[in-house]
Protein backbone atom coordinates (compact mmCIF):
# COMPACT_ATOMS: atom_id res chain seq x y z
CA UNK A 1 0.00 0.00 0.00
CA UNK A 2 1.15 3.51 -0.81
CA UNK A 3 -0.13 6.52 1.04
CA UNK A 4 -0.64 9.82 -0.81
CA UNK A 5 -1.84 13.22 0.37
CA UNK A 6 -4.20 14.56 -2.28
CA UNK A 7 -6.05 17.87 -1.81
CA UNK A 8 -5.48 17.65 1.93
CA UNK A 9 -6.79 14.10 2.32
CA UNK A 10 -4.69 11.00 2.91
CA UNK A 11 -5.39 8.23 0.40
CA UNK A 12 -4.27 4.61 0.76
CA UNK A 13 -3.64 2.96 -2.59
CA UNK A 14 -2.82 -0.51 -3.78
CA UNK A 15 -0.82 0.20 -6.94
CA UNK A 16 2.55 -0.52 -8.54
CA UNK A 17 5.08 2.08 -7.29
CA UNK A 18 5.98 2.97 -10.89
CA UNK A 19 2.33 3.86 -11.72
CA UNK A 20 2.04 7.44 -12.96
CA UNK A 21 0.23 9.75 -10.57
CA UNK A 22 -2.19 10.67 -13.39
CA UNK A 23 -3.54 7.10 -13.61
CA UNK A 24 -4.05 6.94 -9.87
CA UNK A 25 -5.84 10.30 -9.80
CA UNK A 26 -8.21 9.39 -12.61
CA UNK A 27 -8.69 5.64 -12.18
CA UNK A 28 -8.49 5.18 -8.42
CA UNK A 29 -9.56 8.52 -6.99
CA UNK A 30 -12.00 9.68 -9.71
CA UNK A 31 -10.25 13.05 -9.83
CA UNK A 32 -10.70 13.65 -13.55
CA UNK A 33 -9.50 17.25 -13.74
CA UNK A 34 -6.02 16.29 -14.88
CA UNK A 35 -6.14 15.03 -18.45
CA UNK A 36 -4.16 12.43 -20.37
CA UNK A 37 -2.71 14.21 -23.38
CA UNK A 38 0.53 12.69 -24.59
CA UNK A 39 1.70 10.55 -21.67
CA UNK A 40 5.25 11.80 -22.31
CA UNK A 41 5.45 15.07 -20.41
CA UNK A 42 5.27 17.02 -23.65
CA UNK A 43 1.88 18.74 -23.53
CA UNK A 44 1.06 19.71 -19.94
CA UNK A 45 -2.61 18.61 -19.89
CA UNK A 46 -1.88 16.43 -16.85
CA UNK A 47 -0.24 19.21 -14.75
CA UNK A 48 -0.91 19.08 -11.00
CA UNK A 49 0.88 20.66 -8.04
CA UNK A 50 3.35 18.78 -5.87
CA UNK A 51 4.49 20.83 -2.88
CA UNK A 52 3.22 23.91 -4.69
CA UNK A 53 5.17 23.32 -7.91
CA UNK A 54 3.56 22.24 -11.18
CA UNK A 55 4.60 18.78 -12.36
CA UNK A 56 3.46 16.56 -15.19
CA UNK A 57 1.53 13.80 -13.43
CA UNK A 58 1.85 11.42 -16.41
CA UNK A 59 5.61 11.09 -15.81
CA UNK A 60 5.52 11.28 -12.02
CA UNK A 61 5.51 7.79 -10.50
CA UNK A 62 3.66 7.49 -7.19
CA UNK A 63 6.78 6.05 -5.58
CA UNK A 64 8.23 9.58 -5.58
CA UNK A 65 5.31 11.18 -3.73
CA UNK A 66 5.38 9.81 -0.19
CA UNK A 67 5.02 12.64 2.30
CA UNK A 68 4.46 15.27 -0.39
CA UNK A 69 1.48 17.54 -0.89
CA UNK A 70 -0.48 16.91 -4.12
CA UNK A 71 -3.05 19.46 -5.31
CA UNK A 72 -5.28 18.83 -8.31
CA UNK A 73 -7.75 21.08 -10.13
CA UNK A 74 -10.43 19.83 -7.74
CA UNK A 75 -8.34 21.12 -4.84
CA UNK A 76 -8.52 24.73 -6.07
CA UNK A 77 -12.30 25.11 -5.87
CA UNK A 78 -15.69 23.68 -6.73
CA UNK A 79 -18.20 24.54 -9.48
CA UNK A 80 -20.14 26.47 -6.84
CA UNK A 81 -17.09 28.15 -5.39
CA UNK A 82 -14.27 28.22 -7.95
CA UNK A 83 -10.81 29.34 -6.91
CA UNK A 84 -9.19 32.59 -7.97
CA UNK A 85 -7.46 31.26 -11.09
CA UNK A 86 -10.53 29.23 -12.06
CA UNK A 87 -12.72 32.36 -11.75
CA UNK A 88 -10.33 34.30 -13.96
CA UNK A 89 -10.42 31.60 -16.66
CA UNK A 90 -14.23 31.61 -16.54
CA UNK A 91 -14.40 35.41 -16.67
CA UNK A 92 -12.11 35.50 -19.71
CA UNK A 93 -13.90 32.49 -21.27
CA UNK A 94 -10.42 31.07 -21.74
CA UNK A 95 -11.39 27.73 -23.24
CA UNK A 96 -12.34 26.44 -26.60
CA UNK A 97 -12.32 22.63 -26.49
CA UNK A 98 -11.03 23.00 -22.94
CA UNK A 99 -8.89 19.88 -22.81
CA UNK A 100 -5.67 21.71 -21.94
CA UNK A 101 -7.27 24.15 -19.53
CA UNK A 102 -7.01 22.14 -16.27
CA UNK A 103 -3.27 21.89 -16.90
CA UNK A 104 -3.08 25.58 -17.78
CA UNK A 105 -4.89 26.51 -14.57
CA UNK A 106 -2.56 24.39 -12.45
CA UNK A 107 0.50 25.81 -14.17
CA UNK A 108 -0.82 29.37 -13.65
CA UNK A 109 -1.60 28.58 -10.01
CA UNK A 110 2.00 27.44 -9.47
CA UNK A 111 3.32 30.60 -11.12
CA UNK A 112 1.16 32.97 -9.07
CA UNK A 113 1.98 31.24 -5.79
CA UNK A 114 5.65 32.10 -6.29
CA UNK A 115 5.40 35.20 -8.49
CA UNK A 116 2.20 37.05 -7.55
CA UNK A 117 2.67 39.75 -10.21
CA UNK A 118 4.38 38.15 -13.21
CA UNK A 119 5.27 40.09 -16.35
CA UNK A 120 3.82 38.99 -19.65
CA UNK A 121 7.21 37.48 -20.57
CA UNK A 122 7.31 35.55 -17.29
CA UNK A 123 3.84 34.15 -17.93
CA UNK A 124 4.80 33.06 -21.45
CA UNK A 125 7.99 31.45 -20.28
CA UNK A 126 6.39 29.67 -17.35
CA UNK A 127 3.45 28.37 -19.41
CA UNK A 128 5.59 27.34 -22.40
CA UNK A 129 5.47 23.64 -21.49
CA UNK A 130 1.67 23.59 -21.77
CA UNK A 131 0.22 23.28 -25.25
CA UNK A 132 -3.14 24.48 -26.54
CA UNK A 133 -4.11 23.33 -30.01
CA UNK A 134 -7.25 25.44 -30.37
CA UNK A 135 -5.32 28.69 -30.29
CA UNK A 136 -6.82 30.07 -27.07
CA UNK A 137 -3.46 31.48 -26.02
CA UNK A 138 -4.47 35.14 -25.91
CA UNK A 139 -7.42 34.40 -23.64
CA UNK A 140 -5.28 32.19 -21.44
CA UNK A 141 -2.76 35.02 -21.13
CA UNK A 142 -5.56 37.43 -20.19
CA UNK A 143 -6.93 34.97 -17.65
CA UNK A 144 -3.57 34.62 -15.92
CA UNK A 145 -3.12 38.40 -15.90
CA UNK A 146 -6.62 38.80 -14.47
CA UNK A 147 -5.97 36.23 -11.76
CA UNK A 148 -2.81 38.13 -10.81
CA UNK A 149 -4.83 41.35 -10.40
CA UNK A 150 -7.57 39.82 -8.26
CA UNK A 151 -7.25 39.24 -4.54
CA UNK B 1 54.17 26.73 -7.96
CA UNK B 2 50.73 28.17 -7.21
CA UNK B 3 49.11 29.88 -10.20
CA UNK B 4 48.61 33.18 -8.42
CA UNK B 5 52.28 33.28 -7.49
CA UNK B 6 53.14 32.74 -11.14
CA UNK B 7 50.89 35.64 -12.09
CA UNK B 8 52.46 37.91 -9.51
CA UNK B 9 55.99 37.15 -10.65
CA UNK B 10 55.28 37.45 -14.34
CA UNK B 11 53.23 40.59 -13.80
CA UNK B 12 56.17 42.14 -12.05
CA UNK B 13 58.44 41.61 -15.02
CA UNK B 14 55.89 42.19 -17.74
CA UNK B 15 55.65 45.79 -18.78
CA UNK B 16 54.61 45.39 -22.39
CA UNK B 17 50.90 45.41 -21.63
CA UNK B 18 48.26 46.69 -24.02
CA UNK B 19 48.69 48.05 -27.53
CA UNK B 20 48.22 51.31 -29.36
CA UNK B 21 44.71 52.32 -30.34
CA UNK B 22 43.57 51.95 -33.93
CA UNK B 23 42.18 55.27 -35.16
CA UNK B 24 38.37 55.38 -35.13
CA UNK B 25 36.72 55.13 -38.52
CA UNK B 26 33.10 55.17 -39.57
CA UNK B 27 31.54 51.84 -40.55
CA UNK B 28 31.71 51.43 -44.33
CA UNK B 29 28.39 51.72 -46.16
CA UNK B 30 26.57 48.55 -47.07
CA UNK B 31 26.97 49.33 -50.77
CA UNK B 32 30.74 49.14 -50.40
CA UNK B 33 30.50 45.39 -49.74
CA UNK B 34 29.74 42.74 -52.33
CA UNK B 35 26.48 40.99 -51.27
CA UNK B 36 28.17 37.62 -51.84
CA UNK B 37 30.87 38.63 -49.36
CA UNK B 38 28.25 39.57 -46.76
CA UNK B 39 26.49 36.25 -47.19
CA UNK B 40 29.80 34.40 -46.95
CA UNK B 41 30.43 36.32 -43.72
CA UNK B 42 27.01 35.26 -42.40
CA UNK B 43 27.89 31.61 -42.92
CA UNK B 44 31.26 32.06 -41.27
CA UNK B 45 29.65 33.84 -38.32
CA UNK B 46 27.35 30.82 -37.98
CA UNK B 47 30.35 28.48 -37.78
CA UNK B 48 31.94 30.84 -35.26
CA UNK B 49 28.75 30.76 -33.15
CA UNK B 50 29.22 34.52 -32.69
CA UNK B 51 25.57 35.22 -32.08
CA UNK B 52 25.36 32.84 -29.17
CA UNK B 53 27.61 34.83 -26.82
CA UNK B 54 26.85 38.26 -28.27
CA UNK B 55 23.05 38.08 -28.02
CA UNK B 56 21.02 38.14 -24.80
CA UNK B 57 18.09 35.78 -24.40
CA UNK B 58 15.23 37.39 -26.27
CA UNK B 59 17.50 40.35 -27.14
CA UNK B 60 18.50 41.95 -30.45
CA UNK B 61 21.03 40.01 -32.49
CA UNK B 62 24.68 40.82 -31.70
CA UNK B 63 23.70 43.57 -29.24
CA UNK B 64 25.35 41.74 -26.35
CA UNK B 65 24.21 41.24 -22.78
CA UNK B 66 24.23 37.47 -22.51
CA UNK B 67 25.63 36.20 -19.22
CA UNK B 68 28.37 33.59 -19.55
CA UNK B 69 29.23 31.78 -16.33
CA UNK B 70 32.85 30.76 -15.90
CA UNK B 71 35.04 29.69 -12.99
CA UNK B 72 36.34 33.29 -12.90
CA UNK B 73 32.98 34.99 -12.66
CA UNK B 74 30.28 36.13 -15.05
CA UNK B 75 31.14 37.62 -18.41
CA UNK B 76 28.59 39.57 -20.41
CA UNK B 77 28.71 39.28 -24.18
CA UNK B 78 29.48 42.66 -25.73
CA UNK B 79 27.58 44.67 -28.31
CA UNK B 80 29.20 44.00 -31.69
CA UNK B 81 26.59 45.74 -33.81
CA UNK B 82 27.93 48.74 -35.74
CA UNK B 83 26.49 51.27 -33.29
CA UNK B 84 29.23 53.92 -33.08
CA UNK B 85 28.84 54.65 -29.35
CA UNK B 86 27.96 51.35 -27.73
CA UNK B 87 28.92 48.81 -30.39
CA UNK B 88 31.88 48.51 -32.72
CA UNK B 89 30.75 51.12 -35.24
CA UNK B 90 34.08 52.95 -35.01
CA UNK B 91 36.17 49.86 -35.67
CA UNK B 92 38.02 49.69 -38.96
CA UNK B 93 38.67 46.30 -40.48
CA UNK B 94 42.21 46.61 -39.14
CA UNK B 95 40.91 46.98 -35.57
CA UNK B 96 38.45 44.12 -36.10
CA UNK B 97 41.18 41.84 -37.45
CA UNK B 98 43.47 42.73 -34.57
CA UNK B 99 40.78 41.84 -32.02
CA UNK B 100 40.29 38.42 -33.63
CA UNK B 101 43.99 37.70 -34.05
CA UNK B 102 45.53 39.31 -30.98
CA UNK B 103 42.73 39.75 -28.45
CA UNK B 104 43.01 43.55 -28.27
CA UNK B 105 40.12 45.99 -28.66
CA UNK B 106 40.20 49.09 -30.86
CA UNK B 107 41.41 51.25 -28.00
CA UNK B 108 44.29 48.85 -27.44
CA UNK B 109 43.04 47.13 -24.28
CA UNK B 110 43.47 43.41 -23.79
CA UNK B 111 40.35 41.32 -24.24
CA UNK B 112 39.50 38.45 -21.93
CA UNK B 113 40.00 35.06 -23.57
CA UNK B 114 36.32 34.32 -22.95
CA UNK B 115 36.36 35.84 -26.43
CA UNK B 116 38.08 32.91 -28.15
CA UNK B 117 40.90 34.73 -29.93
CA UNK B 118 43.16 31.82 -29.02
CA UNK B 119 41.36 30.09 -31.90
CA UNK B 120 40.38 33.05 -34.10
CA UNK B 121 44.07 33.92 -34.39
CA UNK B 122 44.22 31.20 -37.04
CA UNK B 123 41.68 32.88 -39.34
CA UNK B 124 42.67 33.79 -42.89
CA UNK B 125 42.55 37.36 -44.16
CA UNK B 126 39.71 36.46 -46.53
CA UNK B 127 37.55 35.04 -43.75
CA UNK B 128 38.14 38.05 -41.52
CA UNK B 129 37.25 40.31 -44.44
CA UNK B 130 33.96 38.44 -44.96
CA UNK B 131 33.14 38.45 -41.24
CA UNK B 132 33.79 42.18 -41.10
CA UNK B 133 31.49 42.74 -44.07
CA UNK B 134 28.75 40.78 -42.32
CA UNK B 135 29.09 42.39 -38.89
CA UNK B 136 29.49 45.91 -40.33
CA UNK B 137 26.20 45.53 -42.20
CA UNK B 138 24.08 44.39 -39.24
CA UNK B 139 21.53 46.79 -37.85
CA UNK B 140 23.19 49.07 -35.30
CA UNK B 141 21.67 48.65 -31.84
CA UNK B 142 22.28 51.13 -29.09
CA UNK B 143 22.97 49.02 -26.02
CA UNK B 144 25.62 49.79 -23.42
CA UNK B 145 27.90 46.92 -22.54
CA UNK B 146 27.30 45.47 -19.12
CA UNK B 147 30.53 45.27 -17.09
CA UNK B 148 31.77 41.75 -16.38
CA UNK B 149 31.41 40.55 -12.80
CA UNK B 150 34.68 38.74 -12.11
CA UNK B 151 36.31 37.62 -8.91
CA UNK B 152 39.59 39.22 -7.84
CA UNK B 153 42.24 39.10 -9.22
CA UNK B 154 40.59 38.20 -12.55
CA UNK B 155 38.79 41.55 -12.59
CA UNK B 156 42.17 43.27 -13.20
CA UNK B 157 42.32 43.61 -16.95
CA UNK B 158 45.98 44.61 -16.80
CA UNK B 159 46.89 41.07 -15.78
CA UNK B 160 45.73 39.84 -19.17
CA UNK B 161 49.03 40.96 -20.71
CA UNK B 162 50.73 38.49 -18.42
CA UNK B 163 48.22 35.78 -19.18
CA UNK B 164 48.78 36.26 -22.88
CA UNK B 165 52.55 36.24 -22.47
CA UNK B 166 52.24 32.91 -20.70
CA UNK B 167 49.59 31.16 -22.73
CA UNK B 168 48.55 32.92 -25.90
CA UNK B 169 50.22 31.88 -29.13
CA UNK B 170 49.56 34.03 -32.12
CA UNK B 171 49.48 31.82 -35.12
CA UNK B 172 48.18 31.02 -38.53
CA UNK B 173 46.72 27.77 -39.74
CA UNK B 174 49.25 25.60 -41.53
CA UNK B 175 47.72 22.92 -43.74
CA UNK B 176 49.11 19.40 -43.46
CA UNK B 177 50.22 18.44 -46.97
CA UNK B 178 49.98 14.75 -46.05
CA UNK B 179 46.19 15.11 -45.58
CA UNK B 180 43.48 15.75 -48.14
CA UNK B 181 41.73 19.07 -48.71
CA UNK B 182 38.62 18.09 -46.77
CA UNK B 183 40.62 17.15 -43.65
CA UNK B 184 42.55 20.40 -43.87
CA UNK B 185 39.37 22.44 -44.25
CA UNK B 186 37.94 20.62 -41.22
CA UNK B 187 41.11 21.20 -39.21
CA UNK B 188 41.02 24.91 -40.05
CA UNK B 189 37.37 25.27 -39.02
CA UNK B 190 37.49 23.09 -35.89
CA UNK B 191 40.67 24.69 -34.54
CA UNK B 192 39.94 28.20 -35.77
CA UNK B 193 36.54 29.73 -36.24
CA UNK B 194 34.62 26.80 -34.75
CA UNK B 195 36.76 27.00 -31.57
CA UNK B 196 35.60 23.50 -30.59
CA UNK B 197 38.50 23.18 -28.16
CA UNK B 198 37.10 26.06 -26.10
CA UNK B 199 34.66 23.59 -24.54
CA UNK B 200 36.17 20.20 -25.44
CA UNK B 201 39.77 20.73 -24.29
CA UNK B 202 40.58 20.82 -20.56
CA UNK B 203 41.85 24.05 -19.02
CA UNK B 204 44.20 24.83 -16.18
CA UNK B 205 43.56 26.93 -13.08
CA UNK B 206 44.03 30.16 -15.05
CA UNK B 207 41.74 29.15 -17.88
CA UNK B 208 44.43 28.31 -20.41
CA UNK B 209 44.06 25.25 -22.62
CA UNK B 210 46.09 22.24 -21.55
CA UNK B 211 47.81 22.12 -24.88
CA UNK B 212 49.19 18.63 -24.34
CA UNK B 213 45.65 17.22 -23.97
CA UNK B 214 43.75 18.61 -26.95
CA UNK B 215 40.10 17.56 -27.22
CA UNK B 216 40.31 15.29 -24.19
CA UNK B 217 37.17 16.80 -22.63
CA UNK B 218 36.49 20.25 -21.20
CA UNK B 219 33.93 22.41 -19.44
CA UNK B 220 31.34 24.88 -20.69
CA UNK B 221 28.94 26.84 -18.51
CA UNK B 222 28.63 24.03 -15.98
CA UNK B 223 28.42 21.33 -18.66
CA UNK B 224 31.08 18.80 -19.53
CA UNK B 225 32.24 18.97 -23.15
CA UNK B 226 33.02 15.30 -23.89
CA UNK B 227 36.36 14.21 -25.28
CA UNK B 228 36.47 14.22 -29.08
CA UNK B 229 39.78 12.37 -29.42
CA UNK B 230 40.48 8.65 -29.04
CA UNK B 231 39.26 8.97 -25.43
CA UNK B 232 35.70 9.71 -26.65
CA UNK B 233 33.16 8.50 -24.07
CA UNK B 234 30.53 7.82 -26.75
CA UNK B 235 29.28 4.24 -26.29
CA UNK B 236 29.15 3.86 -30.09
CA UNK B 237 32.11 5.34 -32.04
CA UNK B 238 31.06 8.26 -34.21
CA UNK B 239 31.31 8.05 -37.99
CA UNK B 240 31.78 11.18 -40.10
CA UNK B 241 28.27 10.75 -41.48
CA UNK B 242 26.77 10.62 -37.97
CA UNK B 243 28.84 13.61 -36.86
CA UNK B 244 27.62 15.55 -39.88
CA UNK B 245 24.01 14.71 -39.08
CA UNK B 246 24.44 15.68 -35.44
CA UNK B 247 26.25 18.95 -36.15
CA UNK B 248 23.63 19.85 -38.71
CA UNK B 249 20.43 18.81 -36.91
CA UNK B 250 21.35 18.35 -33.26
CA UNK B 251 20.29 14.74 -33.39
CA UNK B 252 21.85 11.44 -34.17
CA UNK B 253 19.75 8.45 -33.25
CA UNK B 254 22.55 6.29 -31.85
CA UNK B 255 24.47 9.05 -30.07
CA UNK B 256 22.98 12.22 -28.81
CA UNK B 257 20.57 15.10 -28.80
CA UNK B 258 22.29 18.46 -28.57
CA UNK B 259 21.71 20.10 -25.20
CA UNK B 260 23.17 22.91 -23.13
CA UNK B 261 25.80 25.05 -24.85
CA UNK B 262 25.85 22.64 -27.83
CA UNK B 263 22.29 23.56 -28.78
CA UNK B 264 23.11 27.01 -30.23
CA UNK B 265 26.15 25.51 -31.96
CA UNK B 266 24.08 23.05 -33.98
CA UNK B 267 21.39 25.67 -34.65
CA UNK B 268 24.09 27.83 -36.19
CA UNK B 269 25.76 25.01 -38.09
CA UNK B 270 22.41 24.26 -39.73
CA UNK B 271 22.98 27.51 -41.63
CA UNK B 272 26.63 26.91 -42.49
CA UNK B 273 27.69 25.54 -45.88
CA UNK B 274 27.10 21.78 -46.03
CA UNK B 275 30.61 21.05 -47.29
CA UNK B 276 32.12 22.93 -44.35
CA UNK B 277 30.15 20.91 -41.82
CA UNK B 278 31.12 17.72 -43.68
CA UNK B 279 34.75 18.79 -43.47
CA UNK B 280 34.47 19.35 -39.70
CA UNK B 281 32.87 15.91 -39.34
CA UNK B 282 35.61 14.26 -41.40
CA UNK B 283 38.30 15.95 -39.31
CA UNK B 284 36.63 14.92 -36.05
CA UNK B 285 36.23 11.32 -37.19
CA UNK B 286 39.94 11.22 -38.03
CA UNK B 287 40.78 12.87 -34.71
CA UNK B 288 39.15 10.03 -32.76
CA UNK B 289 40.82 7.49 -35.04
CA UNK B 290 39.55 4.04 -35.92
CA UNK B 291 37.87 2.35 -32.93
CA UNK B 292 39.70 -0.48 -31.20
CA UNK B 293 38.29 -4.01 -31.25
CA UNK B 294 37.29 -3.61 -27.60
CA UNK B 295 35.44 -0.38 -28.31
CA UNK B 296 33.56 -2.01 -31.16
CA UNK B 297 32.58 -4.87 -28.88
CA UNK B 298 31.31 -2.44 -26.23
CA UNK B 299 29.39 -0.57 -28.91
CA UNK B 300 27.61 -3.76 -29.96
CA UNK B 301 26.71 -4.41 -26.33
CA UNK B 302 25.34 -0.87 -25.93
CA UNK B 303 23.27 -1.18 -29.10
CA UNK B 304 21.86 -4.51 -27.92
CA UNK B 305 21.04 -3.03 -24.51
CA UNK B 306 19.28 -0.09 -26.16
CA UNK B 307 16.97 -2.51 -27.99
CA UNK B 308 16.34 -4.72 -24.99
CA UNK B 309 15.24 -2.09 -22.46
CA UNK B 310 16.00 -2.09 -18.75
CA UNK B 311 15.37 -4.79 -16.15
CA UNK B 312 16.97 -3.86 -12.83
CA UNK B 313 15.13 -3.32 -9.54
CA UNK B 314 15.56 -0.78 -6.78
CA UNK B 315 14.55 2.78 -5.91
CA UNK B 316 16.35 4.35 -8.85
CA UNK B 317 14.96 1.77 -11.26
CA UNK B 318 11.42 2.46 -10.04
CA UNK B 319 11.83 6.17 -10.64
CA UNK B 320 13.33 5.47 -14.07
CA UNK B 321 10.39 3.21 -14.93
CA UNK B 322 7.79 5.84 -14.04
CA UNK B 323 9.66 8.95 -15.14
CA UNK B 324 12.01 8.19 -18.02
CA UNK B 325 11.02 4.88 -19.57
CA UNK B 326 7.94 6.08 -21.45
CA UNK B 327 10.23 7.95 -23.85
CA UNK B 328 13.68 6.44 -23.36
CA UNK B 329 13.08 2.72 -23.03
CA UNK B 330 11.54 -0.36 -24.58
CA UNK B 331 13.42 -0.34 -27.80
CA UNK B 332 12.36 3.13 -28.86
CA UNK B 333 14.60 4.82 -31.38
CA UNK B 334 15.63 8.43 -31.10
CA UNK B 335 14.75 9.22 -34.70
CA UNK B 336 11.20 7.89 -34.62
CA UNK B 337 9.62 10.21 -32.11
CA UNK B 338 11.05 8.48 -29.08
CA UNK B 339 14.00 9.70 -27.08
CA UNK B 340 17.59 8.48 -27.04
CA UNK B 341 18.02 5.09 -25.33
CA UNK B 342 20.25 5.94 -22.39
CA UNK B 343 22.64 3.06 -23.14
CA UNK B 344 23.80 5.09 -26.16
CA UNK B 345 24.23 8.48 -24.55
CA UNK B 346 27.42 10.20 -23.49
CA UNK B 347 25.95 11.90 -20.40
CA UNK B 348 25.96 8.46 -18.75
CA UNK B 349 29.60 7.61 -19.51
CA UNK B 350 31.52 10.87 -18.95
CA UNK B 351 33.54 11.28 -15.73
CA UNK B 352 31.11 13.80 -14.22
CA UNK B 353 27.41 13.67 -13.38
CA UNK B 354 26.93 17.30 -14.45
CA UNK B 355 25.34 16.73 -17.85
CA UNK B 356 22.94 14.01 -16.71
CA UNK B 357 21.85 16.08 -13.70
CA UNK B 358 21.37 19.22 -15.79
CA UNK B 359 19.28 17.41 -18.37
CA UNK B 360 17.27 15.62 -15.67
CA UNK B 361 16.51 18.78 -13.72
CA UNK B 362 16.23 21.35 -16.50
CA UNK B 363 15.07 19.22 -19.40
CA UNK B 364 15.80 20.20 -22.99
CA UNK B 365 13.93 23.08 -24.59
CA UNK B 366 14.43 24.90 -27.87
CA UNK B 367 14.76 28.69 -27.70
CA UNK B 368 11.40 30.44 -27.36
CA UNK B 369 9.48 30.43 -30.61
CA UNK B 370 11.79 27.97 -32.35
CA UNK B 371 11.11 24.34 -33.15
CA UNK B 372 13.31 21.65 -31.65
CA UNK B 373 13.57 18.62 -29.40
CA UNK B 374 11.99 18.96 -26.03
CA UNK B 375 12.21 17.05 -22.78
CA UNK B 376 10.49 18.13 -19.58
CA UNK B 377 12.70 19.01 -16.62
CA UNK B 378 12.14 17.19 -13.34
CA UNK B 379 13.51 19.80 -10.93
CA UNK B 380 10.10 20.31 -9.36
CA UNK B 381 8.89 16.72 -9.37
CA UNK B 382 11.92 14.89 -7.97
CA UNK B 383 13.49 15.52 -4.57
CA UNK B 384 17.27 15.61 -4.19
CA UNK B 385 17.23 12.11 -2.76
CA UNK B 386 15.23 10.84 -5.71
CA UNK B 387 17.52 12.55 -8.22
CA UNK B 388 20.51 10.88 -6.55
CA UNK B 389 18.87 7.44 -6.61
CA UNK B 390 17.94 7.92 -10.24
CA UNK B 391 21.41 9.14 -11.24
CA UNK B 392 23.08 6.24 -9.43
CA UNK B 393 20.85 3.76 -11.23
CA UNK B 394 21.30 5.34 -14.66
CA UNK B 395 25.07 5.54 -14.22
CA UNK B 396 25.42 1.88 -13.34
CA UNK B 397 22.72 0.44 -15.61
CA UNK B 398 23.35 2.51 -18.76
CA UNK B 399 26.77 4.05 -18.17
CA UNK B 400 28.15 0.65 -17.13
CA UNK B 401 30.72 2.50 -15.02
CA UNK B 402 31.73 3.09 -11.40
CA UNK B 403 29.50 5.42 -9.38
CA UNK B 404 30.07 9.17 -9.74
CA UNK B 405 31.57 10.87 -6.72
CA UNK B 406 30.48 14.40 -7.62
CA UNK B 407 26.68 14.01 -7.55
CA UNK B 408 26.09 15.86 -4.25
CA UNK B 409 28.27 18.76 -5.26
CA UNK B 410 26.88 19.09 -8.80
CA UNK B 411 23.29 18.78 -7.63
CA UNK B 412 23.80 21.52 -5.04
CA UNK B 413 25.34 23.78 -7.67
CA UNK B 414 22.48 23.31 -10.14
CA UNK B 415 19.82 23.77 -7.45
CA UNK B 416 21.51 27.01 -6.35
CA UNK B 417 21.64 28.32 -9.94
CA UNK B 418 17.91 27.68 -10.25
CA UNK B 419 16.99 29.73 -7.16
Amino acid sequence: MISLEVNGKTQELDADPATPLLYVLRDHLQLNGAKFGCGLGQCGACSVLVDGRAVFSCVTPISTLAGRRITTLEGLGTPEKPGRVQRAFIAEQAAQCGYCIPGMIMQAQALLERTPHPTSAEIRKHMSGNLCRCGTHMRIMRAVERAAREP
Amino acid sequence: MRPLAVIAIVAAVCTACGSDPVAPSATPARASFDPALISNGAQLAAIGNCQSCHTAEGGRSFAGGRAIETPFGTFYGTNITPDPDTGIGRWSEEAFARALREGVDREGRHLYPAFPYEYYTRLTDEDIHALYAYIATREPVRAENRPHELRAPFNMRSLLGTWKALYFERGTFRPDPARDAQWNRGAYLVNGLGHCGACHTPRGALGAEKKDQPFSGGVAEGWHGPALNAGSPAPVPWTAEQLFKYLRTGLDDVHAIAAGPMDPVVRNLARAPEEDVRAMAAYLEALAGPPSAERRKNADAALAQAKAGSRANGRGAEIYAGTCAACHDRGREAGSGGALPLALGTAMTIPTSSNLLRITLEGIAPPEGEPGRSMPGFADSLTDGQVKDLAAYIRSEFGRAAAWTDVDEELKKIREERR
